[in-house]
């Protein structure tokens, strides 16, 4: 096929565009919605797994020292905590900065605990890799001086698990759009195709191939993907961009989770979306104009 | 040019309206098609360009048997014919231009030589002045004109036409026939199927008379030959 055909076949497709008036106005919808639902589930999600991931690199062991355990014990105690295989940081806690941390979560009442601790001098460990946590644990657990080692494993398990369930029914939902994306665009497509059956019946007669018709037809899909991908990119960046903003200083300030900065995420969300809509496009009209080329 | 050996043609409804059809058609003959209607003329028509396929039978065209060609090379064969179709068949989201432009586009030529090719042959009909215009806006004998324009602006050595005067007054089917007459005379082989008595019995040439989906008269320079 010549350049200039190509040529051709573009200009042949926005013509068709701009002939199908509401036609081209109801594909584009529909890529519209789906691709808007897509954008902020998979905005979601991809949030969701950051989320799951610094939970996972922040979990740590908490290692509590004996009562009874002196200065001198306590160094000792983490000189070998910090040299146990897997080991990245350890950070120690005296009982009394436990205290005033308690207080700060649990109310100034606890304040009143200050005559009479009860608690322990603590180190937190954190393990090299989230994988080698209970491998450090046990092995923390074996050292002198160590009443009790808790590893904080067990306490995002539960997250896990529904963070887990969330994401496997986001891809569920996704995937279930994208169907039902594809099969409205291609059934929109094939009502204007339906109109057109008579126009490609009489080119075929007048000598042109399967391509010739089908071509200008797939730059149709592809337009109407990528003008049904400008409205979620645009609001999708927009929301995200401004919750990002609301939120995720507060977030930061928790020192374990933030939100994925926008610059790089909006980038990549927004490239998925134009390219689903091409797709979308592409394969809708691909499928319609098909069954109705054996002329 | 066109070789018809023994073609029988069933439609899937069991209508056999072609049943043993053997004719042999040379270069630059003006051949008419004539019969009563149901006679099968259409169809005999329709199995040239391929539109029906003979259920057996070789049909021969320029070297290319239609009866075992594949589907791929069909826009091939109807690019080396002309066919003007009783119902026109313009493309209603075309203007006129674009309509006879289409048979060149697919023969991928330049813009130039299409631009000059489909003004030459919108002057032929004399309707050069209406090139703009949608198919929609144009008169019967128009739009007949501008599928007669369509059928040559490639310049096949065959032109087919399947009752080009069918709704036309006599003037304009007079028109008509003087372009056929004009194109047939540069060395364009002409088949028209017609229930035009007054063109045949003036404009002599061979009539070839179906019946029955058989061929029951050829002749030279016959005549229609029904009363009407
Ligand atoms: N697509 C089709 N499917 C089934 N039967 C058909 C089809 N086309 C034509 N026929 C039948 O084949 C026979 C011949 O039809 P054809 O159209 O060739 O006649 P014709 O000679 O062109 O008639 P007319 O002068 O009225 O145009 C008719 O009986 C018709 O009913
Ligand atoms: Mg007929």
């Amino acid at each position: 096929m010549k350049f200039r055909t190509m040529g051709r076949h573009v200009k042949e497709s926005f013509r068709s565009i701009g002939r199908n008036g509401w036609m081209t106005f109801a594909s584009v919808s529909a890529v519209t919605v789906t691709l808007l639902l897509v954008g902020v589930f998979v905005a979601i999600m991809m949030n969701l797994n950051k989320l799951a991931d610094d939970l996972e690199n922040n979990v740590e062991v908490k290692v509590y020292a004996e009562l009874i355990a002196d200065e001198e014990q306590l160094a000792t105690l983490e000189e070998e905590i910090s040299t146990t295989l897997g080991v990245q940081e350890v950070v120690y806690s005296s009982k009394e900065q436990e205290l005033v941390k308690l207080a700060e979560t649990m109310g100034q009442e606890f304040q009143l605990y200050e005559q009479d601790n009860p608690l322990f001098n603590t180190f937190y460990v954190k393990a090299a890799t989230p994988k080698e946590t209970l491998a450090v644990a046990a092995r923390i657990a074996k050292l002198d001086s160590v009443e009790r080692v808790e590893d904080g494993r067990a306490q995002v398990q539960k997250l896990f698990s529904v963070l887990d369930v969330s994401r496997n029914i986001g891809l569920v939902l996704i995937l279930g759009l994208l169907f039902t994306a594809m099969f409205l665009i291609s059934n929109t497509i094939r009502i204007t195709i339906v109109a057109r059956r008579r126009d490609i019946e009489i080119m075929k007669l007048v000598g042109a191939t399967n391509w010739f018709i089908r071509i200008p037809f797939i730059f149709e899909g592809m337009w109407l993907g990528i003008m049904g991908a400008i409205l979620p990119i645009t609001l999708v960046s927009i929301a995200y961009y401004n919750l990002f903003n609301l939120f995720n200083v507060e977030l930061a300030s928790t020192g374990i989770y933030s939100l994925l900065t926008p610059m790089p995420f909006l980038l990549q969300i927004n490239a998925l979306l134009l390219a689903m809509g091409i797709v979308i496009g592409v394969w809708g009209s691909f499928m319609s104009v098909r069954k109705f080329l054996k002329v | 040019m066109i070789q018809m050996k023994d073609v029988y043609k069933k439609y899937p409804n069991g209508i056999v309206a072609a049943n043993g059809i053997t004719v042999d058609i040379k270069q630059g003959e003006f051949v008419y098609v004539v019969g009563p209607s149901g006679a099968g003329k259409s169809t005999f028509i329709k199995m040239m360009y391929r539109e029906e396929k003979p259920t057996s039978g070789d049909i021969i065209i320029n070297g290319m048997n239609l009866a075992k060609i594949k589907a791929k090379k069909v826009p091939l064969l109807r690019r080396q014919i002309g066919v003007v179709f009783q119902d026109f068949k313009l493309l209603p989201r075309m203007n006129v231009y674009e309509n006879v432009a289409f048979a060149l586009e697919v023969i991928e030529e330049s813009p130039k030589v299409i631009r000059k090719r489909v003004m030459e042959v919108l002057d032929l009909v004399g309707l050069k002045h209406k090139a703009r215009m949608f198919p929609t806006e144009l008169s019967g004998g128009e739009q007949q004109r501008i599928s007669i324009a369509r059928s040559i602006v490639n310049r096949p050595k065959l032109v087919i036409a399947d009752e080009p005067t069918g709704n036309l007054d006599p003037d304009t089917s007079w028109e008509i026939m003087n372009i056929f007459q004009e194109i047939n005379s540069r060395g364009t082989t002409i088949i028209m199927a017609t229930h035009n008595k007054e063109i045949v019995n003036t404009l002599k040439h061979r009539v070839i008379a179906v019946e029955g989906g058989m061929i029951a008269r050829d002749e030279a320079e016959g005549d229609y030959g029904y009363e009407i």
